[in-house]
């Protein structure tokens, strides 16, 4: 068994030390998977077998990928009719997982891309990509030059009557562009607010043509799947939730990373085995699972798997799976302040909960933190916290993100918000 | 129809329709605000949360906007939740951080929709401790005031002027709670519908400038419904008044015509009102050429002296129907004149042939809207009619609508609807000589002269009428859109003075019907009333009622400027003997000629009707009283039958409608209520709010003692607060727009059947004819032949939103916006002639050189004219001489910065 | 009539990079992000003129381009310096201590966030995370990444840029 089979996403990687040149990713067994659907599969066969591999969105909502192309399925296959598009924006604080791939394992995503296309009936692909992603621009457009080269790209691919061209979007850079509605606004050359929905892109998308949207990783292991099977896919996970998953951790440990490991690994053992256990002197107090909008996860959680149910179940989100750490050292209300600094910046502006109510949210954080704060703030919080935080009452979901960990720590860390209110300082400047 | 609940309450509603519209349509309140009736849903501000429920268990429910959401059939919600009242409460406090407390010195205030919404929502404490956010303010022209701390970022302005009306320089920019809206840099709104912005901002963020600088809040505004005179639309408009000035003009609904907006030269354009040239009292002119005033019933007796028994009356396109009447009764019908000049009148007398004969529909500015193939013939209506140029941009969204809704997006989700179409649009073909601001939606353009106009639309119906196959040429096209279509229109104007080109717009209009296709005829006439007083004919020609005046014989001249009807030396000559008297508002070149003048009232200080496009005669009803000696043409037309001893004579406004009715048309009795028309039997409708201020001290400087209400025995109005405005009164007799809790414009959905449908009492006016013709008859159309002569150039008057109309001209705001006189030219004659845009030129026997403008649609061969700004023969096909002035320098410092761009 | 305008022509080079991009979308304004990060990466920051010269090569208003361009952290509509250093003050690295960080980085090059050097070496902005959180505190100086940085490492990191 090599690497390869246990570990798709980067197993290479990990193989040749380094980036996967296209020589390398094809010793490896690449493009086999994209020559053997586009010579023996029909798009439906691809679809289904993506559905039960039971292949769930890795950008955050973990939404079954194969049911998503499946309602892109059946359209006019006029030529240009239909768009791929490879979400790239990574941009949810803690998360770095998509530039290691497309940095270390570009032709992964490209070859995804080419079985995801085919499947939907897209001859336009693109993959739009954080304008500061240097690195993974380069090598993402090296590697387009040389799949173009060998006609892995291009028109009558691997002979074929399958065209496929691909295009890398470099974004301006705003965090709401990760929303994929707000992605397709951006791609067209527009202000990137996001969009109403219905119609979802699978029904109108980018220029308003049937659009699917996928994050990299999601599109990564695409092409393992078609290799190997649905059924080596499910095995992979430990849990109900099947394959693998790029987990990583940031914050105060010894070895902060990613590591593929399968679906369903606990997070005691992430954080004690792959990231080598806290730093000297630090205690672990929180977890925010999986970015920064996620609800926080404290102690009585931590020997949970981590996957979509079990986090869910807990009251968070395994959102991008990348966690970040809140050690003893950090005070709640202040973190809580970055994290609303962050949400406020990034609000497009488009409706008034999150333009108005999150720089409030700010201001009372920044208040409290500097022993500002008054009776009756707390208060002023949880209200703002359910009115601007309920799924609908703001326009999209990026405000909804915003105060998960907030209302997780007004839950979880409350002595703490009290203590700076009633004290009119902040304990941890003191220490 | 759909059952629906509201707060346990049994409603109706359309299944599929916006909810928040359903909740208006029944007139509960819900406080919103990016919602626009004519704009639809995007989602944004978050104001008009309500409880939606699962089912009949669920007792929670769950808060969801009710201007995103379809009703449904049995759906159950509630608006009095107190969940929903309290995020409402929130939503408006979210707002309010950062919107100033300067009610008090704002234009909006005392008509603001924020202001009623946040009391409507019972937000009254501030919790919000941080700074508020300022912005600098940018001057955007003679027009709008811009104050962006006020700003509550709902994005109403730039989906207006961007997305409804095609404006290309208003943008949002920025983002999070740092959003702007204005321009790239300071300079003037370039669209002729910004004035719109006014109405459609929520708050004070965009005001009417001129307004501003002789303020009166809304609730001291004296108003009563009436018709704007900027053009042949007819767009319905409250004109209100304050200490005897004409303040401001703003929106009146009306579902078939204007909707909910305006455009600019309709509201800045009648500031001529307060103009210091009106003539305000009788006066006889002296040896000494000057006017001698002070004793209107010597005038009147000079006045009929001097016309003598043999009287001929020179009407006027822009005086109302009756004024008109008035005075075809006293010079008799043989001895009457339109005012217009002999071929305008043939153009609008072939179009309303045209108009009666079978297989022409006349559309509403509501059916232009719904048409899905359009071709316009000769006319800028941008220039001519622009109220129309913004129902055709609706029209060719016809096709999105059909797109979203096959795609199952609802048609109000604006932005889906939007975004799903891109730029997929209904065909709309032009023809004109010069480009139009219509251009950019156009699917394609076509350019000529007037007699290749006419020929394309020719080659257009025969390519109609035969079976042959279509060709790949613009006039190719045209016919497959147009034979595709389900709701065809042709647009013509008399712009062009051509009577060929309205034959064949009406001749394809004819073809279309052949083929069992409903298709609909718009044709654009310039003025106010130009078909109402063509309606009225008259035994005499312009030309020959000029003749006869050279000869010596008396005349009346009503409202009528003769120079800028026909040439300066025919007019000179009718006005020499100098036996005639001028009823005017404003002094002119003609009126400072008669032997007497006699101070005519404007349309806002009298009652009388306006005929429009469509032949819909609507009632204009008298805002305040004139001041001074000036009175209705009708009444002095009523001294001169006295003392001339012919005619009719008339006591009031109500005895000459009733005489007009009863010699013309007696549906003008119906159009509007009569005097006697009451509220609840009873109840006079005022024409000053509830909280109208200083009715017995506004005057006070000048006389102490409180002065008696004026009495109206004309109008079912009164001039005082007294009275009831309900909103359910025939649609013709609302005087301003209120409602409890409603004090800004958006009242007037509770004046609505259902939300930008028809008014609750009807939508005003009807038409004067309807099509009559029992058999298909097609137009013989003269061969026009005209062909290009090589030495010198066929002149084609071009008509300006701003400047091409005589009344609008004289009102301040627009005369910032007038061009320095110009010509038009070709690329390519611009090239023969070595001139570029900015140089001079000598044109024909104009004495002033005029300004190059270049245009890249016009033909070679042909130059434009600016109507209005320099003179142009209207006798036939005018062709003129050009030269290079190489002297000339270009008026820079009075030329706007804009005249007016889409 | 409006005087000369302000523009600043597109150079060649511009010009084929944009065409590169519209060649490959449905119409040309939908290039308008693409051209602005061309247009920046040439000049280094969008200036009034070179955006009405970027608009009028799309055939959009400046007023449209500008609502796109103010929308995007990464577009400067303000001149910069010839480097510019972007400092995460996201949450990862605000837990390994980006606050005192920054306050070292600010000393170090004598300016304060959202300021240029007087020598027009540096311009120093904040920015989202990065996205390589296991190397906090991070920091981008053009296009090199940096991190985790050391406050030790400053001076030799800045005197690679001049």
């Amino acid at each position: 068994m090599s690497l390869q089979d246990t570990k798709p996403l980067i197993g290479r990687v990990q193989e040749v030390g380094g980036l996967v040149s296209l020589s390398d990713y094809e010793a490896g067994g690449g493009y086999t998977a994209a020559q053997k659907a586009l010579k023996h599969m029909t798009p439906s066969e691809i679809i289904d077998l993506v559905r039960e591999a039971n292949l769930r969105g890795r950008g955050g909502a973990g939404f079954p990928t194969g049911v998503k192309w499946g309602f892109a399925k059946g359209e006019p296959q006029t030529p240009g009719y239909k768009y791929l598009v490879c979400n790239g924006d990574e941009m949810e604080p803690g998360t770095f997982k998509d530039r290691y791939l497309i940095e270390f394992n570009p032709h992964s995503l490209i070859e995804g891309m080419i079985l995801g296309a085919y499947a939907i009936g897209a001859e336009k692909a693109y993959v739009f990509l954080r304008g500061e992603y240097h690195e993974p621009n380069r090598q993402l457009a090296r590697a387009i030059a040389e799949a173009g080269e060998k006609n892995y790209l291009g028109r009558s691919i691997f002979g074929s009557d399958f065209n496929l061209d691909l295009r890398i979007h470099l974004s301006g850079g705003r965090y709401i562009c990760g929303e994929e509605t707000a992605l397709l606004n951006a791609l067209e050359g527009k202000r990137g607010q996001p969009r109403y929905k219905p119609p979802f892109p699978p029904a109108s998308g980018a220029w308003g043509r049937p659009t699917i949207v996928n994050n990299v990783e999601t599109l990564c292991n695409v092409p393992a799947i078609i290799r190997n099977g649905a059924e080596w896919y499910q095995e992979l996970g430990l849990t109900e939730d099947a394959g693998t998953k790029i987990y990583g951790i940031s914050g105060r440990v010894n070895n902060p990373g990613l590591w593929e490991l399968p679906m369903g690994t606990p997070i005691r053992e992430l954080v004690d085995v792959h990231a080598g256990g806290m730093q000297d002197g630090y205690k672990l107090r929180g977890i925010l699972p999986g970015g920064a909008s996620t609800d926080y996860l404290v102690e009585e959680h931590f020997d949970l798997p981590m996957d979509y149910k079990t986090i869910q179940d807990a009251g968070s989100r395994m959102g991008t799976g990348t966690m970040i750490l809140m050690d003893d050292s950090i005070c709640p209300v202040d973190m809580a302040r970055n994290l609303q600094h962050f949400f406020a910046q990034e609000s497009c502006g488009f409706c008034t909960p999150c333009r108005e109510g999150l720089p409030w949210v700010e201001q009372l954080l920044a208040d409290i933190e500097n022993g500002q704060g008054k009776d009756g703030d707390l208060e002023l919080l949880d209200q703002n916290a359910l009115y601007i935080g309920a799924p609908g009452n703001t326009f999209c979901l990026h405000a909804t993100g915003a105060i998960e960990p907030l209302q997780s720590a007004l839950k979880y860390f409350r002595d703490d918000f009290e203590h700076h209110i009633k004290h009119k300082s902040c304990p941890y400047r003191e220490n | 129809m759909a059952t629906i609940l509201i707060d346990d309450k049994v409603y109706e509603a359309k299944a599929g329709e916006n909810l928040l519209e359903a909740i208006l349509s029944q007139h509960l309140d819900l406080p919103y605000f990016c919602w626009h009736p004519s704009m639809g849903s995007i989602g944004a501000c978050r104001q008009c949360a309500i409880i939606t429920y699962a089912d009949e268990d669920d007792t929670r429910g769950r808060i969801g906007m009710a201007c995103m959401t379809s009703v449904t059939d049995g759906m159950r919600i509630s608006l009095e939740a107190p969940l929903a009242k309290d995020f409402r409460s929130t939503v408006i406090e979210w707002l309010m951080e950062n919107h100033p407390h300067d009610c008090p010195v704002c234009e909006e205030g005392g008509e603001c929709h924020l202001q009623d919404m946040t009391v409507m929502t019972g937000h009254s404490m501030r919790r919000y401790r941080g700074t508020k956010r300022t912005w600098e303010n940018q001057n955007l022209g003679p027009f709008i005031g811009h104050e962006m701390n006020r700003c509550i970022t709902c994005y109403r302005c730039v989906r207006f002027y961007d997305e409804y009306a095609g404006g290309k320089d208003l943008a949002a920019f920025g983002s999070r709670g740092r959003m702007y809206f204005g321009r790239f840099e300071d300079g003037t709104l370039e669209s002729e519908f910004a004035g719109n912005l006014v109405e459609v901002c929520p708050t004070g963020v965009f005001t009417d400038k001129p307004f501003a600088q002789s303020y009166t809040r809304k609730w001291d505004l004296q108003s009563a419904p009436s018709v704007c005179v900027g053009c042949a639309v007819g767009c319905n408009v409250f004109p209100a008044e304050r200490y005897g000035d004409l303040k401001r003009i703003t929106n009146r609904y009306h579902g078939e015509l204007n909707g909910y907006f305006l455009c600019d030269r309709g509201r800045f354009g009648s500031h001529f009102v307060n103009h210091e040239k009106r003539i305000k009292h009788a006066g006889v002119r002296t040896q000494s050429g000057d006017y001698e005033f002070g004793d209107v019933s010597n005038a009147i007796k000079v006045a009929g002296a001097t016309l003598g028994d043999r009287v001929i009356g020179i009407g006027s396109p822009r005086t109302s129907f009756e004024n008109n009447f008035a005075l075809r009764e006293l010079v008799g019908s043989e001895n009457f004149c339109t005012g217009i000049n002999d071929r305008e009148l043939e153009v609008i007398k072939t179009a309303l042939d045209a108009m009666s004969r079978q297989g022409i529909v006349v559309p509403s500015l509501k059916q232009v809207e719904e048409a899905d193939a359009i071709l316009i013939l000769g006319e800028d209506i941008a220039n001519t009619a622009a109220r129309t140029a913004l129902s055709v941009r609706q029209a060719v969204r016809t096709k999105s609508f059909e797109m979203a809704t096959d795609a199952h997006i609802p048609t109000w989700q604006d932005a889906g609807v939007r975004g799903h179409a891109q730029s997929e649009k209904s065909a709309l073909f032009i023809a004109t000589p010069a480009a139009t601001r219509l251009d950019d939606i156009a699917t394609q353009v076509s350019s000529g002269s007037v007699s290749e106009l006419v020929a394309l639309g020719s080659s257009i119906c025969t390519k109609l009428r035969s079976s042959t196959a279509s060709s790949d040429d613009f006039a190719g096209r045209v016919t497959d859109a147009l034979r595709t279509a389900k709701a065809p229109l042709i647009i013509t104007g008399s712009s062009l003075q051509s009577i060929e080109l309205v034959q064949v717009a009406a001749n394809i209009c004819i073809a279309l019907q052949e083929h069992d296709q409903t298709s609909s005829f718009l044709f654009v006439p310039t003025e106010v009333n130009s078909v109402g007083v063509a309606l009225l004919e008259g035994g005499l020609s312009l030309s020959t009622a000029l003749q006869r005046m050279a000869e010596g014989q008396g005349a009346i001249v009503l409202e009528n400027d003769l120079y800028s009807r026909a040439p300066a030396d025919s007019v000179d000559k009718a006005l020499s003997p100098g036996n005639f008297v001028v009823l005017d508002t404003l002094e002119n070149r003609t009126a400072e000629q008669a032997s007497i003048v006699f101070p005519a009232a404007t349309y806002a200080e009298q009652t009388g009707t306006f005929v429009n496009y469509e032949t819909r005669a609507q009632r204009f009803y008298q805002v305040f009283e004139p001041q001074d000696e000036i009175a209705p043409a009708w009444s002095w037309l009523s001294h001169l039958a006295e003392t001339l001893g012919t005619g009719s004579t008339w006591d009031s406004y109500a005895s000459v409608l009733e005489q007009c009715a009863e010699h013309t048309y007696s549906l003008l009795r119906d159009i509007a209520p009569s005097f006697d028309y009451r509220i609840d039997t009873t109840s006079r409708i005022p024409r000053q709010s509830h909280r109208y201020s200083g009715r017995t001290a506004m005057n006070a400087q000048v006389n102490i003692h409180e002065p008696k209400a004026q009495v109206d025995t004309d109008t079912p109005f009164s001039y005082s607060m007294e009275g009831q405005n309900p909103g359910d009164q025939n649609g013709a007799a609302i005087p301003y727009v209120w409602s409890p809790g409603w004090n800004s414009n958006q009242s007037v959905f509770k004046f609505q059947q259902e939300v930008a449908g028809k008014l609750a009492g009807g939508d005003p006016g009807l038409r004067l004819i309807e099509n009559i013709g029992a058999q298909l008859q097609y137009f013989d159309v003269s061969d026009v032949g005209a062909s290009r002569k090589e030495s010198s150039f066929e002149v084609v008057p071009l008509h300006l939103v701003f400047g091409s109309d005589e009344m609008s001209n004289q009102s301040w705001p627009i005369k910032a916006r007038i061009p320095a006189p110009f010509v038009l030219l070709s690329p390519q004659d611009a090239t023969a002639l070595e001139v570029k845009a900015g140089m001079g030129l000598r044109v024909g026997e104009i004495t002033e050189s005029l300004e190059v403008q270049v245009d890249s649609r016009l033909p070679s061969g042909v130059i434009g004219l600016p109507q209005g700004l320099v003179e142009i023969s209207q006798r036939e096909v005018a062709r003129a001489h050009l030269s290079v002035d190489p002297e000339f320098v270009a008026r820079t410092n009075v030329s706007p910065e804009v005249i007016a761009k889409g | 009539m409006s005087t000369v305008e302000l523009i600043s022509p597109l150079t060649d080079e511009e010009r084929d990079e944009i065409e590169a991009e519209v060649a490959h979308l449905p119409d040309r304004e939908s290039a308008a992000i693409d051209a602005l990060m061309i247009v920046q990466k040439h000049r280094g920051w969008i200036s009034d003129e070179s955006l009405r010269s970027i608009a009028k090569f799309l055939d959009m208003s400046p007023a449209t381009l500008d609502g796109i361009a103010t929308f995007y952290n990464l577009i400067h509509r303000q001149p910069v310096g010839r480097n510019v250093v972007m400092v995460c003050d996201s949450v990862s690295c605000y837990v390994m201590g980006a606050d005192s960080f920054a306050v070292k980085v600010q000393d170090h090059l004598g300016i304060k966030f959202g300021e240029t050097t007087p020598d027009d070496c540096f311009t120093l902005l904040p920015i989202v995370c990065l996205g390589a959180c296991d190397r906090a505190p991070t920091m981008l100086i053009n296009e090199d990444l940096f991190g985790p940085v050391r406050e030790d490492e400053l001076t030799e990191i800045f005197s690679r840029y001049s």
